[in-house]
């Protein structure tokens, strides 16, 4: 019964708030917690490969037993062994270069959408969003035939004379970069499109009726308008990328060090769950900052979204 | 050639001088979009200090002669002129004039200030001018309290008083105004353009304003040109425009009148006479007028020129029609008596009302004689 000066609530609405909710949780969180418990374990010969496992076949006390076996020698390993220092530094700089790259290739494309004729934006937009529906790892692997020594690139270029000799960009640290620009594209676009067509054309004229030419224009009035969208293409972009272990896997060398191979590696190479969720948690630990910020920016409305 | 409308005293007017040279010049300018014709051979002469309203329903063409002074557009064929220099080719960062744009368009990311200083800064000039400037021009539209504020922190009528500072910051010789008044409410509305014309003749700059209300236009106006379909189809002060349309279109455009059709019966000297179909009597006009007897003709007088009788006038044969009240239009200060005629064709008359009756003494239905001078009225072949 609704209070008087209340509106009636209907119960449905409680549902759909639960369901995506429940959702995060079984698929997220659990998973994430259990992540996370697996780090505190150490390596055992057993399936699965650690211990402890916690059940309940020793009743209460035997569950307190196996908690106290709780240890974080995996995260002091962490940071005594530099591989991993190095790695995550390693990622974090090739994610901030990338982001920059993808930057710099995705604002004239988006720009360029923003400006074309109205009619044809949804046609543009459909052309930067259709890739997503194949396959992300049967791209990365079309990136290898075309980088390798007999690709189609260097088949290309040396058809055109531009170079005698084939280029050597497979299994370097120029082919994660391509790869990751390749594949990150949509997501700093499509924020920047947002951005650029929410933009009042009538204040480029009044810039230039006031004196001022298109380059200045651009500076003074598109970019900082524009910059929400930056921001959020940015984030959309580093985050992720920082975890990046296909296009690395794929097409980077054994001197591309990032911390997703990292992970991979300690996880099935080395068969140490513990010590691979130690770095998934250190992972996360390192991006919570961003991904905060980036969320509370969103909610506050200046997401660029 | 207009009858000069009495002693009209007239400080100011440039095109009736033959020696002036007009300021902003169009020659036979016209704009095409594709097939649309959106100004059609314009030729049009506006002098310096004058403010110039281009008046017209939407679509007539003004926005887009205007935009081709601004340099947003560039005209099909023909040239413009401004102060001597052809216009043609110099992009709108190099013209000599500056606009007020119908949404403001403030640059949202900056302040008032920081809008204001914006065209100075493009010109380089020194630090210290610009903010002599800003100061100057933020006194002059009554804004200064507001200097830091951005432009989502400011109401409709302070906005539009940015804009117009922003423009006038550079002091154009020529300000070009698209519409400035549209969004606010009509009291305001009122203050501004009284505002605006005193801000005229106080900078003596010389203003085009483009708009779509004929109040607005008659208001701050010096000469307005009517326009329709791409071409100029009257220009003349806001008095020569309401009392001598030179066409049933600009008769009708601003403010009410009543159009009686018929056939010319005889022109002499300075006097026309017509047939009227739709009063059924004559139409003796005091007019110069080149026409010939047997063309189709129209009437044109307004209804404040009207008079309203319940008692027959001495002569019925000419100026005078007889009907019956069809319906009261009462607005407090007037009443508008839309009169049945015979015919069946409504004329409507204009009855300031001088008396603080309650029950006025012509009411619907009551069969009334409406007569007028022979002077109050024009005839139109147009």
């Amino acid at each position: 019964m609704a209070k008087p000066g209340e509106t009636k609530q209907s119960p449905w609405r409680w549902l759909v708030v639960v369901i995506p909710y429940a959702w995060l949780l079984a698929l997220f969180l659990v998973p994430f917690l259990i992540v996370f418990k697996i780090s505190f374990s150490t390596t055992a010969v057993a399936i699965p490969p650690y211990t402890p496992t916690l059940d309940l076949s020793g009743g209460l006390f035997g569950l307190l037993d196996q908690i106290r076996q709780f240890t974080v020698d995996n995260y002091v390993w962490l940071t005594q062994d530099a591989l991993y220092t190095r790695a995550y530094l390693s990622s974090l700089q090739i994610a901030a270069v990338s982001t920059f790259l993808v930057l710099l290739v995705g604002y004239p494309v988006a720009y360029g959408m923003a400006r074309a004729p109205r009619a044809w934006q949804p046609t543009l937009l459909m052309l930067v969003i259709l890739p997503f529906w194949t396959s992300f790892l049967i791209r990365v692997y079309a990136w290898i035939g075309i980088l390798k020594k007999e690709g189609l690139l260097n088949q290309l270029l040396i058809w055109l004379h531009v170079i005698n000799e084939p280029l050597t960009i497979l299994n370097t640290n120029w082919a994660v970069y391509i790869g990751i620009i390749y594949s990150y594209l949509p997501f700093m676009i499509l924020p920047l499109y947002a951005s650029l067509e929410r933009m009042d054309e009538s204040l480029l004229e009044a810039a230039a009726d006031l004196g001022s030419p298109p380059m200045r224009a651009f500076w003074r009035i598109t970019f900082p308008l524009s910059l929400p969208g930056v921001v959020a293409g940015c984030f959309l972009v580093f985050i992720p990328v920082t975890g990046e272990f296909v296009i690395p896997d794929l097409l980077g060398g054994s001197g591309t060090l990032m911390i997703g191979r990292t992970l991979w590696a300690e996880f099935f190479n080395n068969r140490d769950w513990p010590l691979a969720s130690a770095v998934a948690v250190i992972l996360l630990l390192i991006l919570v900052v961003p991904i905060a910020v980036f969320q509370n920016r969103a909610a506050r409305g200046e997401g660029g979204l | 050639m207009a009858k000069a409308l009495g002693p009209v005293r007239r400080t100011f007017a440039p095109w009736n001088d033959p020696e002036a040279k007009p300021f902003i010049e169009f020659r036979g300018v016209t704009k095409r979009f594709g097939d649309f014709t959106a100004v059609d051979s314009v030729s049009l002469g506006i002098y310096e200090r004058e403010f110039f309203a281009l008046l017209g329903p939407s679509g007539c063409g003004k926005t887009t002669l205007m935009r081709m002074v601004a340099g947003f557009e560039e005209p099909s064929e023909g040239d413009i002129f401004v102060d001597g220099q052809n216009l043609a080719g110099i992009p709108p960062y190099r013209r000599p004039s500056n606009m007020m744009f119908q949404s403001y368009a403030l640059f949202p990311h900056m302040t008032v200030e920081g809008n204001i200083a914006f065209g100075l800064k493009q010109a380089r000039m020194p630090r210290g001018e610009i903010a002599a400037r800003v100061e100057e021009m933020l006194k002059l539209v009554k804004l200064a309290p507001l200097a830091k504020r951005r432009p989502n922190q400011l109401s409709g009528g302070q906005k539009q008083r940015v804009a117009l500072a922003r423009s006038l910051a550079k002091k154009p010789k020529v300000l070009l105004l698209d519409e400035p008044l549209g969004a606010l409410d009509k009291k305001l509305r009122e203050e501004t353009q009284f505002e605006l014309t005193d801000l005229q003749q106080e900078l003596g700059l010389t203003f085009l304003i483009v708009t779509h209300d004929q109040e607005e236009a008659m208001t701050v106006a010096d000469r307005i040109a009517v326009m329709e379909h791409g071409r100029i189809v009257q220009v003349a002060t806001p008095a020569e425009i309401y009392e001598q349309p030179n066409s049933r279109y600009v008769a009708d455009f601003i403010g009410d009148i009543n159009l009686l059709e018929g056939r010319i019966t005889g022109t002499g000297g300075s006097s026309v006479r017509m047939a009227c179909a739709d009063t059924g009597a004559g139409i003796f006009v005091e007019q110069h007028l080149q026409a010939n007897a047997g063309d189709t003709a129209w009437f044109a007088i307004r209804p404040e020129k009207v008079s309203i009788s319940l008692d027959r006038p001495a002569d019925v044969t000419v100026n005078t029609v007889a009907g019956k009240v069809w319906d009261i239009g009462y607005l407090g200060d007037v009443s508008i008596y839309h009169v049945r005629l015979a015919t069946g064709a409504i004329v409507k008359a204009t009855v300031t009302n001088r008396t603080r009756l309650v029950e006025r003494p012509i009411t619907w239905e009551d069969d009334v004689w409406l007569s007028w001078a022979r002077d109050s009225g024009i005839v139109l072949v147009s």
